[in-house]
């Protein structure tokens, strides 16, 4: 028999009901329990090793797909290369990554995404300081309007901004500036209640022993605030710099038409779509390439991104 | 050096700056002031920032776009309701509302439900992690790249050229004719098949939430009940579930609010055509020829997301209510 304390130690260590399961065969010989137990386990295994087969097959289609010289790649399926690994190629990345959109696009999302990653969170950790130690009325008020603003459909204000920084407004739309300046108020209600949310944990005592010692607010801010919001701000960084990389719509609306040169990954690779037609082999090297960034900052970065996750939206 | 490296580094060193800059720069007004008012003062200097970028990007154009809806195409008259009545009787746009009711519906149910079951499931394994990971990875991806790699999988092409997308690939091999999966418009069926691609992004999302609540579920509230004589299938409608409840509450309601954002997927797949079309992709589609009925359009989005805005609030609150 296992102790309670024994049995959350190995939940924890994730094998919730090996023992459990155990105890229900007690008096079975060594033997046929655990082949038993193998064999109630095997339908659990199954469904999820098939879950996981289906979730991975539309990617390695199209990952295979990228490796396939043309002519294979528009006379079989996929897997068919399986059979004859002589006909994988590098060729179709050596063909996208020569394509001038496909280049200036990778750049161009860097340089869209960056910035947008870093104003939002700057301007949203002196707001989220503010509602989380500064008294002032309406605090409580204005807070709840910062989270009811999280759902506004960035298509209720694409209309009114296009006019007030289109050619016949202040005349910026097409830049990055636009794009930057959007992403940031787009990204803050949620920037501000994550970090809000986590100051707000943050021990009282330093907060009053600071402000005995004569530090002033920015000085707390910079100095205790902030150091110890670091795992919150790294997971909304990572959060904000995927959306913003990710991001088609607002790109769209902003740099549009207007301004080709300025075009994101996603304009480039989504304009191949419709003009590629049949060219599966450059589509599906084009789509890892905008891949490539966001998987190696998500795999790197996953365990900071789950808790970010699981943070901004179930709180207490 | 490119004249774009340029402008990025003095956005990356001087906007922080800046703004740092901007904080010091209270204090010293602030000693201008008489201490009693610095205090009440202060806050404010600290929420300006955040305060003009929600106004100008969230609060002013929300509220113009819904003037502007009632407004004629050029923008120069009142028009009433016209825009309106325009979307409640055209077809196109009552197909999209259909749409949206459809993304809405299946994507919530697909996500959430797929959700818990792996959350349930991974948990009992011990290749939890590898499963997770290859269940969550599509999140990090942008909605177009998974929208090339499931045009990939729907893709059709007229025959006699062999079917190379891997649905009609694998339907050929085994005699099936062909389908042009994306074209099959009865019944909403190419919605669902444009809701399973945002499914299978945000799955994992639904899952790694559920999983989290499911961990902090003392086990010793489940070992008492199997102690008493509850089924497995007990423990879990009785105590599992009633306490997964408010997670998976969260985790709907933020389904839905993206399955009415949904634009990109169904922009780059289908283009809206094939009768595919959602509000927000039709706002996008009406934007340029018609601001007014885009207007109009984006409206209702809002008026349909106020519901969940309104629930989010209200368990924000309780939430303080027990800090």
């Amino acid at each position: 028999m296992t102790t309670p304390s024994e049995r959350m130690a190995e939940r924890a260590a994730g094998r919730p009901d090996a023992r459990a399961a155990e105890e229900r065969s007690g008096v079975r010989k060594v033997q046929g329990r655990r082949r038993s137990k193998l064999l109630s386990r095997l339908p659990l295994h199954l469904l999820i090793v098939f879950l996981m087969v289906v979730w991975l097959i539309p990617t390695i289609g199209l990952l295979v797909n990228s490796f396939r010289p043309p002519e294979e790649v528009t006379q079989s399926g996929w897997w068919t290369a399986f059979f004859k690994p002589s006909q994988f190629t590098l060729d179709n990345y050596a063909h996208v990554l020569a394509q001038q959109n496909i280049t200036s696009g990778f750049i161009n999302s860097l340089f869209i995404a960056i910035p947008s990653t870093v104003i939002p969170i700057l301007v949203a950790a002196f707001a989220a300081y503010a509602f989380a130690w500064m008294s002032f009325p309406g605090r409580n008020l204005l807070f709840i309007f910062v989270v009811g603003l999280l759902v506004v459909p960035l298509q209720s204000t694409f209309i009114p901004l296009l006019q007030l920084f289109g050619p016949r407004g202040i005349g910026i739309t097409g830049s990055f500036l636009v794009v930057w300046m959007a992403h940031t108020g787009y990204g803050l209600p949620f920037a501000i209640f994550l970090l809000r949310n986590f100051m707000g944990e943050l021990p009282r005592e330093v907060f009053e022993s600071a402000a005995i010692d004569g530090a002033s607010p920015v000085t707390a801010f910079l100095r205790l605030a902030l150091p110890m919001t670091v795992p919150a701000i790294a997971a909304l960084a990572i959060f904000q710099f995927l959306f913003t990389w990710n991001d088609l719509l607002v790109a769209i609306v902003y740099l549009g038409a207007q301004n080709p040169d300025n075009a994101p990954l996603t304009i480039a690779v989504s304009n191949l779509v419709s003009s590629l037609g049949g060219g599966w082999q450059y589509l599906a090297a084009a789509a890892f390439v905008t891949m490539a960034v966001p998987l190696v900052v998500f795999l790197a970065l996953q365990r900071y991104f789950v808790r970010g996750i699981v943070g901004g939206s179930v709180k207490g | 050096m490119d004249p774009r490296l340029v402008t990025a580094i003095i956005v990356l060193v001087g906007v922080p700056a800046v703004l740092i800059g901007y904080i010091w720069l209270t204090e010293v007004v602030l000693r201008l002031v008489g201490e009693r008012s610095r205090g009440s003062i202060r806050p404010w200097l600290w929420l300006a920032p955040a305060l003009a970028f929600l106004t100008v990007f969230l609060v002013y154009p929300t509220i113009g776009t819904i003037i502007r809806s009632f407004q004629n195409k050029a923008g120069t008259s009142f028009i009433g309701i016209d825009n309106y009545s325009w979307f409640f009787s055209s077809d196109s746009a009552l197909i999209a509302l259909r749409n949206s009711l459809i993304w809405l519906v299946a994507l919530t149910a697909i996500t959430v439900g797929l959700g818990l079951l792996i959350a349930l499931v991974v948990d009992r394994v011990r290749y939890e992690t590898v499963a997770k990971t290859v269940i969550f990875v599509p999140l990090a991806i942008s909605m177009v790249a998974a929208s090339v790699i499931w045009t990939f999988m729907y893709y059709y092409i007229t025959p006699p050229d062999p079917q190379v997308g891997t649905l009609n690939a694998a339907l050929s091999t085994v005699g099936i004719p062909p389908v042009a999966w994306v074209q099959q418009s009865q019944f909403g069926f190419n919605s669902i098949l444009l809701v399973i691609v945002m499914a299978w992004m945000w799955t994992g999302f639904a899952m790694v939430i559920l999983s989290a609540a499911l961990k902090g579920i003392n086990p010793e509230l489940l070992e008492a009940a199997r102690v008493d004589g509850a089924r497995e299938g007990q423990v879990f409608r009785y105590i599992t579930l009633p306490l997964l409840a408010p997670t998976v509450a969260v985790v709907t309601t933020t389904m839905i609010i993206t399955a009415l954002k949904a634009f990109d997927i169904v922009y780059v797949m289908t283009n809206g055509n094939f009768d595919t079309q959602v509000v927000a992709s039709l706002m996008y589609q009406q934007m340029t020829p018609s601001p007014g009925r885009a207007s109009a359009i984006a409206v209702i989005l809002l008026l349909a997301i106020v519901p969940v805005m309104a629930l989010n609030i209200r368990r924000f609150r309780a939430q303080e209510a027990i800090r």
